[in-house]
């Protein structure tokens, strides 16, 4: 099968160049387009990065000095501990609360259809929106979710207006938002899973906890990869939710590379820096996602 | 009748030509140098583009804007946004080269040396000497001295014209004042003697209340300093002089102020946050600009309406001042229809409307006339107490901002550094830490 497949690519190769000849002119529009979004505006970026430019200043041709700047710099550091900080509390969460959330909604119940609905609501929402109704729950004196822990007992916390809680709040924000999203994603897992394995599982005696542990985790891991990888690159990029709750605050506690760059380039004008930053955040985003990719291939199971 | 049509098409067609070459001569422009004397309506017939930052003023050019076009002739596109998104976009546009406005809120406090530096205002000095550019009624002379040194460049050139100016002022809940029997304070000392006083978290009530926000902050603790007789920097070049002991010890006042007697979790706070609480009637004292008066006067938003007090900031350890902050109206160099803008920033900055200003609580202008025109503040739709501290605050004026280009990075900075005061750290320690690091950054930007 295999031999006569690259005879075939062989003989075929000749007639498939003159067939594909008079299409090469189509793909033009494409390249051009892609080439004046995305390639030359990642290009100027790079030589951005090599010079000191303020907005409403001279250019200067600076060399690596942006980045040998950046690896000192105590603001730049303190912003890849938060982003790391943030970026793994806002992923697992989600990963862990959404496969549960698909466990139960894949079981039949009534009214399943109307809470699927309102659980998935939370994604549909936009970011800025929600953020700012969270501001307002989150305020210590006139918000509701210090209200709501003075029902249950609990004494009021300072939410996003302390440094030590600031990253918690901000990444279960992150949680309400994009749970729905993991759960989509786990529930397709389910819904192709054989029922054969739980019906020669319950013969033999299991338990919930060992039907899921044992035969849904490891057949429903790669949608859990796919779902992380997903998660993942989006966490480390968010900004909305950052920047309209705590503008990075209070002080720099909750300033991820993200907000960090955004401040450098639209803030305080100096585009030379910010893309200095942009080109270091993009190698660490480029590397997390091939290990990622490589989780991914390890986890497959057909 | 072949002739008659021929020639009556021939007469139609020169007389359609003559009409075409003459034209240009109905031009209004050219219409100037017939007439000697001002004229509102010179530039009639044009349209400009005017970019303001969402607030008073402007909702005031809104409200007002027939009557201008009716004044002038000149209809106006206003485009209202945000203060930090207007300063973003007026910022790049001025950097393209090619702004889509030919008016605009130039904030003095943030933008001045930026714009100056990379000149980008058309210089106005000619038509502000020009009696046909500027009617007499402007009255020049009427704007205080802060309000030209704001307008007028390093080099000389006046590049805008000076709209109003921010003091602080202290707010205070008169009733939670009468109910403990304290004082309204005098000085920096009594400031926190009374804060300590009318402080009852027990019953929901903060003594004092300010901002804590980084970037944010940093105006109300230059007001301190100013009790200490100090600024942020000095001379030019400028130098540095957020660590000297003056500095460090304004900065204690700060961190004591605010860690003991304020609502938890101000170390979050803008003045949004600080005016919510006050106008709940959940706090006794705020010191903050003085433009955040009128939703505190508003029945349908606030608790305290009639019981808001309006007094002098507080007199420091060595020197009594009101910082203070300023915007004006400034045209771009590129603007292609610079005479028409400047009868707008005329219009804007003129005594009528920064009257009105004055009456609504809007702002204060940099000008005199309007706070002690009896006709004005028969007008004012909230306390008079309001305008004759505003008064009170003109001569004891000091900038409240350094003059530099990176000021938003300064703010930012500093602001850390206060803002991680109130979550513990020593103010010395942070003060020298955050002038360390921007050090190299003002020196850099002075260079270029």
């Amino acid at each position: 099968m295999a031999g006569a497949d690259i005879t075939a690519g062989v003989k075929g190769q000749g007639s498939a160049d003159r067939r594909l000849r008079p299409y090469l002119g189509f793909i033009w529009p494409a390249l051009v387009v892609c080439s004046a979004v995305i390639i030359f505006p990642w290009l100027f970026t790079v030589w951005m990065s090599f010079n000191d430019w303020h907005i409403g200043s001279a250019r200067a041709w600076v060399g690596i000095e942006n980045y040998s700047k950046l690896a000192t710099d105590r603001r730049f550091l303190e912003s890849i501990g938060h982003t790391i900080y943030f970026t793994v509390l806002a992923v697992f969460l989600p990963l862990v609360l959404g496969t549960f959330a698909a466990t139960v909604f894949h079981k039949k119940f009534r009214g399943r259809g109307f809470f699927r609905t309102l659980f998935i609501m939370p994604m549909m929402a936009t970011p800025v929106a929600v953020s700012l109704v969270w501001t307002m729950m989150f305020h210590p004196q006139l918000g509701v979710l210090n209200y709501l822990l003075s029902l249950v007992g609990l004494p009021p916390s300072l939410w996003v207006f302390a440094p030590a809680t600031v990253i918690p709040s901000l990444a279960l924000v992150e949680v309400w938002l994009w749970t729905p999203f993991v759960m989509i994603i786990v529930l397709g897992g389910l819904a192709s899973l054989p029922t054969e394995p739980y019906e020669a599982a319950l013969i033999d005696g299991a338990s919930q906890w060992q039907m899921f542990w044992k035969i849904t985790y490891p057949l429903v891991l790669p949608f859990i990869v796919v779902a992380a990888i997903i998660r993942t690159i989006d966490a480390l990029k968010a900004f909305e939710t950052i920047w309209v709750i705590s503008n990075g605050g209070p002080g720099t506690a909750s300033e991820t590379l993200n907000v960090y760059l955004y401040a450098q380039a639209f803030a305080y004008n100096q585009v030379g820096t910010a893309s200095a930053v942009v080109v270091v955040f993009f190698a660490i985003i480029v590397v997390l996602s091939l290990v990622l990719l490589w989780a991914r291939q390890k986890a497959q199971w057909s | 009748m072949i002739d008659r049509l021929s020639l009556s098409r021939r007469r139609a067609l020169q007389g359609a030509t003559a009409l075409a070459l003459a034209a240009p001569m109905l031009n209004t422009k050219t219409a100037y140098s017939q007439s000697g004397a001002f004229n509102w309506q010179r530039f009639k017939g044009q349209s400009i583009e005017v970019v303001m930052e969402t607030g008073p003023r402007a909702d005031l050019v809104k409200k007002y804007l027939k009557e201008f076009e009716g004044q002038t002739g000149i209809t106006i596109g206003l485009e209202i946004i945000p203060e930090q998104q207007a300063r973003q976009k007026t910022t790049i546009e001025l950097n393209s080269g090619k702004p889509s406005f030919d008016v605009f809120n130039i904030a003095y406090h943030v933008q001045k040396r930026q714009i100056e530096k990379a000149r980008w205002l058309f210089d106005i000095t000619a038509w502000t000497k020009d009696p046909q550019m500027t009617p007499a009624e402007y009255e020049f002379g009427d704007v205080s001295k802060p309000g030209w040194d704001y307008a007028t460049q390093s080099d000389g050139k006046i590049t805008s014209l000076p709209m109003f100016v921010d003091y602080f002022m202290i707010y205070i809940n008169k009733e939670l004042f009468a109910k403990k029997g304290v004082q309204p304070p005098k000085t920096m000392d009594e400031m926190m003697a009374a804060a300590a006083k009318l402080h009852d978290p027990a019953n929901g009530i903060a003594g004092y209340v300010g901002r804590g926000l980084r970037n944010a902050n940093v105006p109300l603790y230059t007001q301190y300093l100013s009790g200490w007789g100090q600024e942020t920097t000095r001379g030019n070049p400028p130098e540095l002089l957020t660590d000297t002991p003056d500095a460090i010890a304004a900065a204690e006042y700060y961190k004591k102020i605010l860690s003991n007697y304020a609502p938890q979790g101000v170390s979050g706070f803008n003045w949004n946050e600080c005016q919510g609480l006050f106008m709940q009637g959940k706090a006794a004292i705020w010191l903050d600009g003085i433009g955040f008066a009128p939703p505190a006067e508003d029945k349908t938003k606030s608790r305290v309406v009639g019981k808001v007090g309006y007094i002098l900031p507080p007199a420091g350890p060595k020197a009594h001042h009101s910082v203070f902050f300023g915007g004006g109206a400034a045209i771009p160099d590129a603007s292609p229809k610079k005479e028409a803008a400047y009868m707008a920033a005329l219009w804007m900055t003129g005594r009528q409307m920064t009257s009105r200003m004055l009456q609504t609580g809007g702002g204060v202008p940099f000008r005199s006339a309007p706070l002690k025109d009896p006709a004005v503040l028969s007008q004012l739709t909230i306390p008079k107490e309001w305008a004759d501290c505003a008064a009170g605050c003109a001569p004891i004026s000091m900038p409240g901002l350094p003059v530099i280009v990176p000021v938003t990075q300064f703010r930012d900075t500093i602001g850390t550094a206060l803002t991680n005061m109130l979550a513990g750290a020593d103010p010395a320690t942070e003060l020298k830490r955050a002038t360390a690091e921007f050090k190299p950054i003002l020196d850099k930007s002075e260079q270029s």
